[in-house]
């Protein structure tokens, strides 16, 4: 076989692979348009941009309480989670001893692979009486923040550490030839060249907490509401879907289907930002 | 390839399923969607004993069903209630009952409460324990999620609107209710009788309250005796008769128990 016919086979594979994957995203895309459309027909989408309730079965549809929880939990989740997982990849590069790191690191891999349900369950049996002690009902936006932080540690970590096992070795000789401290190498060479795949580890972190729904389901309450506190129950637009999907028909089956919608802009809002702020690689 | 292959089989399974679907005979079914789950497994085990027959269950409320079944679009109906009044025209079996209970945790003093007090409760109206005799602390109102068929029970009952309840947690099932009562000394929820008697039984921290001085057991649902509580009804136009009678007959029988239970229902007695 020519070369020629070789490259136009792999040619024809992989936009054949390109077109199915952006297929489906724009067949899921459409069908949540689809199934949303009876409801923001007969509604109007204006119905849905308030907050003075969410009683779909008495035509009430107000989901900005469910976007501004979800994007304050996510975002506390991060405030958690970025910082501890920077400084633990740090922690485990440069400063462990190596079985200590290989040991972390294991530790970091096994917290990535526990199921969303299992954390959701220790949430509710361990954090939420610690925060019921506090302030009641213990089911709050911190619960729900801090059990989605230990979920995307493990993504801010791994990123984190791959980035900087990456860094070129001429970085740090040159570092060295200058006469740099440990602290001073890590800190203005190291973090800076690597700060692109950190931030976006964090955007895939963003994104993954955005998404998560049973553990939040369980811990965080689920009223429906504008949290003016850390120790407030909230609603999320995943665990909204969740929650009533099962039982749901009609107007308020399609005003769940809204919730997706809405979810789905704020993630491709996410993407949008982070190819607009992103992008530019230090070292090559 | 193998899937290809799977894919082949099961399309040659599926045309030679329909091919028997014509000859055989036809069970629509329409109406509730609480008793609909429970009617669908009634029915796959009816076809898996009749393999001739084919039972068709779609949801759309209980005057739905009721509807259906009079204009004969359905051969039955399902309605998650008894008959009304002026509805006493069709014919009404009852295959099981649904009722809820209100949970507090165990270490909760107070042994019962007033109809009134569960409304201000619910309401928002009274919102420390010492307003009716437990010791002081907020009252924390565990609320179900809108379409749920409890909410709909209670609601009913004690004669309230969704939007109108002050809720501080909202959950989904059951178990996540009992979780949630269990870890909170002073929770308040209401889940089915069914799986709060079972948890109890398991030693988890949950406790049952009577209503108007009946204790929720399964036992008082199935005698009717329990005020919180609705049948699960089928409906038919006439007298049943050949397959529809024969199927009416099975969902009453022991042999659905297991279904009944398993949806968190209650058996009736025959």
């Amino acid at each position: 076989m020519s070369p020629c016919s070789r490259d136009a086979r792999l040619f024809w594979i992989l936009s054949a692979s390109a077109l199915i994957a952006s297929g489906l995203l724009l067949l899921i895309l459409v069908f949540l348009a689809k199934e949303s459309w009876p409801v923001i027909q007969n509604a109007g989408l204006s119905k849905f941009m308030r907050s003075d309730g969410w009683y779909p079965t008495e035509g009430a549809y107000g989901l900005l309480p469910m976007l501004a929880a979800s994007m304050a939990m996510s975002a506390l989740a991060i405030i958690i989670a970025a910082p501890l997982g920077v400084a633990s990849a740090l922690f485990c590069r440069f400063y462990a001893p190596p079985l200590i790191s290989r040991m972390y690191r294991w530790a970091i891999i096994l917290l990535a692979g526990i199921p969303s349900v299992v954390l959701g369950l220790w949430g509710l049996t361990v954090i939420v009486p610690l925060i019921l002690a506090v302030s009641p009902p213990g089911t709050s936006l911190l619960a729900g923040s801090i059990i989605l932080a230990l979920m995307i540690l493990p993504t801010v970590a791994l990123t984190t550490e791959a980035a900087l096992a990456a860094v070129p070795m001429t970085y740090w000789q040159g570092a060295a030839a200058l006469g740099l401290s440990k602290e001073a190498t890590i800190l203005r060479v190291a973090l800076p060249a690597t700060a692109a795949s950190i931030y976006a580890g964090i955007l895939l972190a963003v994104a993954r907490a955005l998404g998560e729904t049973m553990a939040v389901l369980m811990v965080s309450g689920n009223v429906v509401q504008l949290p003016s506190s850390l120790f407030d129950p909230v609603r999320t637009l995943t665990a909204n879907i969740a929650l009533e999907m099962a039982y749901a028909t009609g107007d308020h089956r399609a005003s769940l289907f809204v919730s997706g919608l809405v979810l789905t802009a704020l993630v491709l809002a996410l993407a949008a930002g982070a190819r607009r702020s992103g992008g530019q690689i230090v070292h090559a | 390839m193998l899937r290809l292959l799977a894919l082949t089989v099961c399309g040659g399974f599926l045309f030679g399923m329909s091919l028997t679907a014509n000859a055989a005979e036809k069970i629509v079914i329409t109406g509730s969607s609480t008793v609909a789950p429970l009617v669908a497994e009634i029915g796959k085990r009816f076809e898996e004993q009749n393999p001739d027959v084919r039972i068709d269950v779609q949801t759309g409320g209980s005057s739905r069903g009721i509807n259906d079944a009079r204009s004969g679009l359905a051969n039955i109906g399902m309605a998650s209630r008894s008959l009304k009044d002026e509805e006493k025209d069709l014919k009404g079996t009852a295959i099981a009952r649904d009722g809820i209970g209100i949970i507090l945790n165990a270490a909760n003093m107070v042994r019962s409460l007033t109809d009134q007090q569960i409304v201000d409760i619910f309401l928002g109206k009274i919102t420390d324990w010492s307003a009716v005799g437990g010791k002081a602390g907020p009252i924390t109102v565990v609320n179900k999620a809108d379409g749920r068929s409890t909410l709909e029970l209670f609601l009913n009952h004690f004669k309230l609107k969704a939007s109108d309840i002050k809720a501080q947690v909202i959950i989904g099932d059951n178990q996540q209710g009992i979780k949630t009562v269990a870890g909170n000394p002073n929770a308040i929820g209401y889940v089915s009788v069914g799986t709060a008697e079972f948890e109890a039984g398991q030693g988890t921290s949950v406790k049952l309250l009577s209503m108007n001085g009946i204790p929720a057991t399964v036992e008082n649902i199935q005698n009717g005796s329990f005020p919180l509580a609705r049948p699960l009804t089928l409906v038919t136009k006439d007298e049943p008769s050949g397959v529809v009678r024969a199927f009416i007959d099975f969902a009453q029988s022991a042999a659905v128990h297991d279904l009944v239970k398993e949806q968190f229902f209650v058996p009736v007695l025959p």
